[in-house]
This record gives C-alpha cells, structure tokens and sequence, in this order.
C-alpha cells in the first residue's frame, strides 16, 4: 500500500500530460508555436488568469466556488486606476485600496458562505453582478486611461537569453510558489483541505472552520487584487469590461488543473498548469487561424472532460 | 493506579429544553483506569449526559469536577484541553487526508526553530513517527502514515480516531457508539482497542446500545433514565436482561441482585 502515497495520483499527472501532448500536437501544426517568443507570450497571456486561479483554487478546495473573481478583479483595476489619475493619490496607496476592495469583496462572500451559509454558487453569482455594476457605476462605464507609468511596471519586460519575459510572470510564479507552500507546509493549509475533504469531522476536530472559510474567501480577494495590478500593467487602463472571460476561465483552469469541485482534493500547482493548458489551446488555434468561436467550444468540451474524469477519479477512490 | 479513584464526577446535572427535561439532576461518577459503559433508552438522558461531559451542552445547574477539580465546560474545546477527548459513531475522520494528518488534525505540530516559527511549517516527519508510534502501541498496524484515510477499512478508519483520543486525552476517552458503523470483524478490532486505551491509565466512557458489548467490556454500567442515573450496575453480577428491565423501568434498580453502590 505504501507506494500509493509516494506515487502522483492520475489527477496529478493527467493535467502535466495533457499540455505536453498539447503543446506537441501544435507545434507540428505551427512552426510559430514552438518558439521561446511565443511561450513568452502564452505565459503573459496566463498570468492574470493564473493568479485569479490561485484563490479560486482555495476555494474550491473547500467545496466551493467563486463565479465572481474576475468582476472583482475589474473593479479593483478600475479602483487602483481612477484613484491614481482621477483621485492624485500616490501609485502605492491606490494599489493597496484596490486590493483593499477586493479583499472586501472577498470577505463579503466569505461571510455569506462561512457565516449565513448561503451556498457559494449563488453567493459569488450575487456578488458577480453586485461587482459588475458598481464597477460601471464608479467608472461611469469609461475606461481609465493615462495612467501612471509606475503603474505599468510589472508590464515590462526583461530579457531571458534573448525572450522578453514580463515582470508579472515572476509575480504569478512567486504568488504560486507561496500558495504551494502555505496549502502543503502549514497547519492552515492542511485545514482548508479538511475543510473541503468532511466538514464536521474537521469541526469536531476542533478546528474554527467558520473563520477558516472566511480567510479562504478573503485571501482570494487578495489574489483578485493582484490579478487586477497585473490587468492593468498589461493592457495599460483600467478597463470596466475586464475579467468577463476571466469569471470562468479561472474555474476551468482548475477544474483542467485536476483539483476536485467536490473539494479537499487537489494542487495549486496544477491550476497553473490548467491555465497553461487553456492559453495554450487558446494560442495554438490562434496560430492555426482557427476562429475564437472554436475556442470556446474547445474549452467548453476541456472542462467537461476534466470534471467527468474527477468524477470517475472519486467513484473508483469510493468516496461519496 | 487506585480503582476508587474518581477521574471525573458531576452531581445533579439540569438540562432543560423549554418544557422538555433532558436532564433531571442527574449524577455521575468515573473511576480511573476503567471502562464505564452508559446505557439507557431514547431520551433517557445518554446523549446529554455525555454532551455535558463533553462541552457540547452547558447544563442549567449542577456541578461537574475532573481530576479533582471543578470544571466548566463552554464548548467542545474546552473539554479537551482539559483533556477529554471524544470518539464519533460516524468515523469522524478526513477521507482524502493521510493518517498522520487526520492524527493531528488541529493539533499540528511544527518544525522547530525558524521554519516552524516564522514560516509556520510543519513537521511532518515527527507526526508521521509519532503517528506511527501510537499505533502500534494500540496494536494496530497500518503498513505507511502517509496513505489516506479513505484507502482504510472501516475499522481503520475508526482505529485512527481512537489512536488520536488516546494521544490527545489525559483523563477521558469518550467513545460514542464506536463499532455502529462496523461489522463484526471490525467491531472485534475495535473492542481490543478500547481495552487497550483501559489499560495505558486512561478512563473510558462507553456509550452503546448492544449490549454484548458493553458486558463484554464494561467494568461497570450506568444506567440512565428519565434524565436520572438510576442504577449502576456490575456487569458480572447481573444479566443482559437485569440491565434492560431497569433501562427500560420493567423493574426497580433496587430489585436487580446487587447493584453495587453509586
């Protein structure tokens, strides 16, 4: 029995393989694809998707789901931009209201979960069009322009041998290795797995799962904050219109990542991965000229095969 | 260790629900190093009794005492850390979590130095060893402690959650229903570890409704009911059908061949 522990799970190693066959399948479909220049780019084209993913995860991790990440992120780049031009206030201050507002917001759903225990679905689906229209309300439906060039600092580039890669990237990279280590490494992490795995043997346990399920919520609002820095450093505005298509690609990123919507079961690591596997997809038929229209079919059809393949994962494992 | 020695004590415990009385000054006495199995019929009073016992019901008046020492018991919490720790019917364990971690599940412990202290990371070598440890010291053995808890029989599973009592407890260990959820195999396994926690010191409150159960393992049965311990009998003096005529009020405590003083 003992190297089943030692062994990567189907779930872990599914995702791995299945961007590898990916990325095979399209680079012999484009000699582009392979390029380090336009890996550059899918990480650039991940990297706010990837760091919504990041809170998503933990909240899927507890069973839950959050259908509002990426309206929260575009009011937060709306919130950090209009504070800085508009308001006058200082680059540093008007990030850390921005990702002020979002941390609320994430607080806002936690308490409805963790505290009313409303069902997340319907509470992230309130606040996604709750976030929706304040975002339009406090930009008068206007995208901010001309904002301050320090706000575009993590846009730029540096060079790796000779690729362009974003300082954003490492951002994305070190929020994740952050988040490994906190779900693997320490006693609040184990508890967020709990939490998602049996709730009342994780009460009975003693454990505060009240306020654990509030952090969970409350540090992806954190993450959505980062998202909409790195929103806004990579377009240049603070656009109200943003994170619409972030919304479900970050669920999709996870779900493909191989992290259970039944909870208690995944990596966060893997939710890179499922972002990577969704803009290279997302990529690679752009480069095969294929319409956007069969991209989301494509994603569509990716994201039930990631949840049938949990869900036959859980029936042979016998759980529930 | 003394047999008379009482670890833990209550005296005319109250519980009032509205107009319902769950508990009607009841008492309650444990010895150390003993297995008191507590009987009784649906809303006898069992379950508040040991909810009081366990923190997860404050009763109305009455006064309870561990160790020596008067306790009061806010919520569950409390009651461990004054060491009592309680088993579920339910396997309350984390399926997709590994043993060492549903071992110490909320009781984590932490690297040492810096690591532990700044980064707060855990020390999961020393939990799985310890893990390990207490298993076999309760007999069991479960091959590797980072396997999860859902590729585990039933009995297992429940021989995880008495493994974490008898790590965690100083005084108590309340088994609620423990083999409910088993078969008979399982249930075998289950009733050597129960006496195997008796036998390191520690105090056992069982509570069962099958009765070859609790003969076979109890040193003394408490009757409840009408939210009142109205008899405590030895399981060696008198039978199965003594001890359910007085559950059940068929026949007076007083009636049964010779209950041995409260």
């Amino acid at each position: 029995m003992s190297w089943r522990a030692r062994v990567p799970s189907v779930a872990t190693l599914g995702p791995v393989v299945a961007l590898f066959i990916a990325c095979i399948i399209f680079a012999l479909q484009s000699d582009r694809f392979l390029t380090t220049d336009n890996m550059a780019l899918v990480l650039q084209q991940v990297m706010v998707v990837g760091v919504i993913a990041i809170g998503q995860t933990l909240i899927v991790l507890t069973a839950g789901v959050d259908l509002s990440c990426g309206a929260v992120m575009a009011l937060g780049g709306v919130v950090i931009t209009k504070l800085a031009t508009l308001g006058g206030m200082p680059v540093p201050l008007a990030i850390l209201s921005g990702i002020g507002v979002t941390t609320l917001f994430g607080t806002l759903n936690g308490a409805l979960v963790a505290v009313v225990r409303l069902p997340p679905f319907i509470v992230t689906l309130g606040t996604l069009n709750i976030a929706f229209a304040l975002t339009q309300l406090y930009s008068g439906a206007q995208t901010v322009t001309d904002i301050p060039p320090a706000l575009e600092a993590l846009g730029r580039t540096f060079p790796l041998g000779r690729t362009p890669i974003e300082y954003g990237v490492l951002l994305m990279f070190a929020m994740y290795g952050v988040a490994w280590f906190t779900l693997g490494q320490t006693a609040w992490g184990r508890h967020v797995y709990a939490i998602g795995d049996h709730l009342e043997a994780t009460r009975l346990a003693g454990i505060p799962t009240t306020r654990i399920l509030l952090s969970v919520y409350a540090v992806a609002g954190v993450c959505y904050g980062f998202a909409a820095l790195l929103a806004v450093a990579r377009t240049g505005v603070g656009d109200p219109n943003a994170g619409q298509t972030e919304n479900l690609d970050a669920v999709t990123a996870v779900v493909i990542g191989g992290t259970s919507l039944f909870g208690g079961r995944g990596v966060v690591l893997s939710s890179l991965i499922g972002a990577l596997i969704v803009g290279v997809f997302r990529n690679g038929l752009t480069l095969m000229g294929v319409s956007s229209v069969y991209q989301i079919f494509v994603t569509g059809v990716l994201v039930i095969l990631a949840v049938t393949a949990d869900r036959l994962s859980r029936r042979h494992a016998g759980a529930r | 260790m003394n047999a008379e020695t009482l670890v833990m004590e209550a005296h005319g415990l109250v519980k009032r629900y509205g107009h319902v009385t769950a508990l009607d000054g009841c008492d309650f006495d444990l010895r150390a190093g003993e297995i008191l199995a507590v009987i009784g019929d649906n809303g006898a009073g069992k379950s508040s009794l040991i909810k009081a016992l366990s923190g997860a019901l404050i009763p109305d008046t009455g006064e309870m005492w561990l160790d020596g020492q008067r306790v009061h018991f806010h919520c569950p919490l409390d009651a461990r850390c004054a060491g009592i720790e309680t088993v579920y019917q339910e396997l309350a364990v984390a399926p997709a979590l590994n043993i060492a971690e549903n071992l110490f599940l909320g009781r984590e412990l932490r690297r040492p130095g810096l690591l532990g202290a700044a980064l707060r990371m855990l020390d999961k070598q020393r939990m799985q060893d310890e893990s390990m440890q207490q298993l076999q010291q309760l007999g069991v053995t479960l091959g590797s402690m980072r396997q999860t808890v859902e590729t585990l029989s039933g009995g297992q599973r429940q021989a995880v959650a008495v493994a974490r009592s008898a790590h965690f407890a100083r005084h108590v260990v309340i088994m609620d229903e423990p083999t409910a959820a088993l078969g008979v195999r399982e249930s075998g396994m289950v009733v050597d570890l129960i006496r195997r926690v008796r036998d390191r010191g520690l105090a056992v409150v069982l509570i069962s409704h099958n009765m070859p159960l609790v003969f076979s393992l109890a040193d003394r049965i408490h009757v409840a009911r009408l939210g009142k311990r109205v008899a405590v009998l030895d399981p060696s003096l008198v039978t199965m059908s003594d001890a359910v005529a007085v559950m059940t009020g068929a026949i007076d405590a007083a009636a049964t061949s010779r209950p041995t003083p409260p």
